[in-house]
């Protein structure tokens, strides 16, 4: 299914609204967001050979291995945020167990090179066909419920899956984590100095993962999915079958979030059990919400943001400033989590569109509002 | 033998404390279709509350053991109701944004808690005879086990007599049932919703002072490891439903404890159980309907 379709329902995230101004014709047009995509695209990936300071945001100039390490990190939570945009922001599934499946990706490449001899890319594609078969099998169990406990089991469900790495520490590397066996991997991805080579790696998971949400958004299961969202009894009495559409979701949104956790594994040398964790689930929610629900700009931009604002948060933590302080000040500052909870509670308050919402409306003013409004009204 | 009546009323201990925190989540859903993260922080604040009064007052007395006990309760409850009239009241009706500011609040106080009293276990004193056991049928038994299972059944007990004999627990119940039709005769739910919070900030509370004397120890992240098990309780139990936690408790904690010392397994145990009861009975055991 292509999006010209003119006659198909387009429920799908929230259009850039305020297709009837002028600001909004060009906005609304299919080409500008390609051309902005493409344009940062490219941003990003000259960005090794520029020297850019960022002084606060960034800890070094841009081509240092230390930055690109951060903005490596950002890609990937990216990604990651992206494949649960798809399952939270476009089917509506709030799942607590997402983070299973990067652990999937990130552990089970560890294992695969570890154990045998497959090289790089083979075992990248074994191990996200591990993890898309886990995922039919879950999937299909905890997709029985719905709304609050479908959270609940799939919570369950990754708790498993983090006794399970916890406790196998002769496979898993227990609570030490697991360290990348370099023996297989091509040579420009090892070390240091090729940090900028996995940066390129990082930017390219991000890209393919957005076509395929993007691409997945605009199929027919993806409208089917939205539906679903929207209202489950009407897309049953249209003979469609909410239980498959949410499957396909589940699926998509678990193989591209393994195939990230492998990328995290090149990037980190290594993982640990914290990556299968469910506050790590959490981090991830914290970000797409924090970015703007049903917005795949903003699932990008959250991850960013939220990557930026921990590490910054944990150098100012550990900063002269902030230990000369009183202890009333000095204990919630010293604590990154403690004031990105606080900022999370305040946006799902006060922000309810998040970063992405909040943007849009300043943009195009009150027809947002209108449309947003309208949009509510029919889904009623 | 005496294996299994150790490893049957340690497993009694642990669901007591399951379902100290279970009972709150479960009546809190049920009311209010409320998923409610930050249920284990309100149970770790009430462990740290009850720590500090030990460590001031002295631990190893009865008294101060029983006022650290009614401490623990009360703050949760303080803390319970502080969260649903400031966060949890100006979301009504959006579950998933209830839900969200819970994980928000969650993630905020246990760094707040790591940030006070840092991010060690820090270990608690109890009277001895407490720290002691008692000898049943030739099994050694933890004599902490015992206090549990008392306390939870008073809490049970207590409950069942607020929900059955009071003008408040007769509104809650119909709550659960019918809210909309409560309302529309003219009773404000709302302030039954703070009861119901502050009722489950109370026993996670108390939880959470039992808990680390059954742990022998307090930490931030106290509250958290037990929230995941009484959200399957929860679930297995039937959401809403105060009898299918307690069921669901004990048969999960017991189960746990056994599969654990004979083949190490016990949290896998209770996952696959999860499944299987969602797989023949997804609305759990004593629940009524699946909310969507």
């Amino acid at each position: 299914m292509s999006a010209t379709t003119p006659t198909a329902p387009a429920p799908v995230t929230p259009d850039p609204a305020g297709r009837g101004s002028a600001v909004g014709r060009v906005l609304g047009s299919r080409w500008l967001p390609l051309a902005v995509g493409g344009a940062l695209v490219v941003l990003a990936a000259v960005l090794p050979l520029l020297a850019i300071e960022i002084p606060g945001i960034l800890p070094g100039p841009t081509y240092m291995p230390g930055t690109l390490q951060l903005l490596s990190l950002c890609l990937i939570f990216a990604a990651l945020a992206l494949s649960y945009h798809l399952l939270f922001g476009t089917a509506g599934m709030l799942s607590f167990g997402h983070a299973l499946y990067f652990a999937v990706g990130a552990y089970g490449l560890g294992i695969i090179l570890q154990r045998t001899d497959m090289t790089l890319v083979p075992a990248i594609a074994l191990t996200v066909l591990v993890g898309i078969v886990v995922a039919l099998g879950l999937g299909a169990v905890s997709l029985r419920v719905a709304g609050i406990s479908f959270a609940m089991v799939t919570l369950a469900f990754a708790q498993a899956g983090n006794v399970l790495v916890r406790r196998n520490a002769w496979l898993t590397g227990g609570e030490e984590g697991l360290r990348l066996n370099t023996t297989n991997v091509p040579e420009f991805l090892v070390g240091v100095l090729n940090t900028r080579n996995v940066y390129w790696l990082a930017l390219a998971l991000l890209v393919i993962v957005f076509l395929v949400v993007a691409w997945f958004e605009r199929s027919r299961a993806g409208h089917v999915a939205v539906a679903t969202r929207e209202n489950e009894l009407r897309v049953r009495v249209l003979g469609l079958r909410p239980f498959s559409a949410r499957l396909v979701v589940f699926v998509i949104a678990s193989a591209l979030a393994v195939l990230t956790g492998t990328v995290y594994f090149i990037l980190q040398s290594g993982v640990t059990p914290r990556a299968s964790s469910a506050d790590f689930t959490l981090t991830l929610l914290v970000m797409v919400v924090l970015g703007g629900v049903g917005s795949r700009w903003g699932a990008i931009v959250g991850a960013v943001v939220y990557t930026l604002l921990d590490q910054r948060l944990s150098a100012l933590a550990s900063s002269d400033a902030v230990a000369s302080l009183p202890d009333v000040l000095r204990i919630p500052l010293s604590e990154p989590l403690f004031i990105l909870g606080t900022l999370f509670i305040l946006v799902v308050l006060f922000l309810p569109g998040g970063i992405a919402g909040t943007v849009r409306r300043v943009g195009s003013g009150r027809r947002a509002t209108r449309a947003a409004r309208d949009r509510l009204e029919e889904a009623e | 033998m005496s294996t299994v009546i150790l490893l049957l009323i340690t497993g009694l201990g642990l669901g007591a404390l399951y379902f100290l925190v279970a009972s709150g989540l479960s009546l809190i859903y049920g009311l209010m279709g409320v998923l409610n993260f930050a249920h284990g922080s309100f149970l770790t604040l009430g462990a740290f509350a009850g720590f500090e009064l030990t460590r001031r007052l002295g631990g190893d007395r009865w008294e101060v053991f029983l006022a650290s006990l009614v401490l623990g309760a009360a703050v949760g409850a303080a803390f319970a109701a502080l969260t649903e009239l400031l966060l949890i009241r100006r979301l009504y009706e959006r579950h998933i944004e209830q839900a969200l500011v819970t994980v928000g609040l969650s993630l905020a106080t246990v760094a707040l808690f790591e940030g006070i009293w840092g991010t060690d276990p820090i270990y608690v004193t109890a009277p001895d005879w407490l720290g002691g056991t008692t000898s049943i049928l030739g099994a050694t038994i933890p004599n902490n086990r015992f206090v549990l299972i008392i306390a939870a059944v008073l809490v049970l007990v207590g409950i069942v007599a607020f929900l059955r004999f009071t003008r408040f627990g007769l509104i809650i119940r119909a709550g659960v049932e019918n809210r909309s039709m409560v309302t529309a005769l003219g009773i404000d739910v709302r302030k039954a919703f703070t009861v119901v919070f502050a009722i489950g900030g109370a026993a996670a509370g108390l939880g959470g002072v039992l808990a680390s004397h059954y742990f022998g120890y307090v930490s931030a992240h106290l509250g958290g490891s037990l929230l995941i098990f009484a959200f399957i309780v929860t679930v297995i139990g039937g959401l809403g439903s105060l009898a299918g936690a307690a069921i669901a408790s004990v048969a999960v904690a017991v189960l746990q404890q056994f599969a654990n010392y004979y083949w190490g397994v016990g949290d896998l145990v209770v996952v696959l159980m999860l499944a299987g009861v969602l797989l023949l009975r997804p609305s759990g055991i004593l629940g009524k309907k699946v909310h969507a």
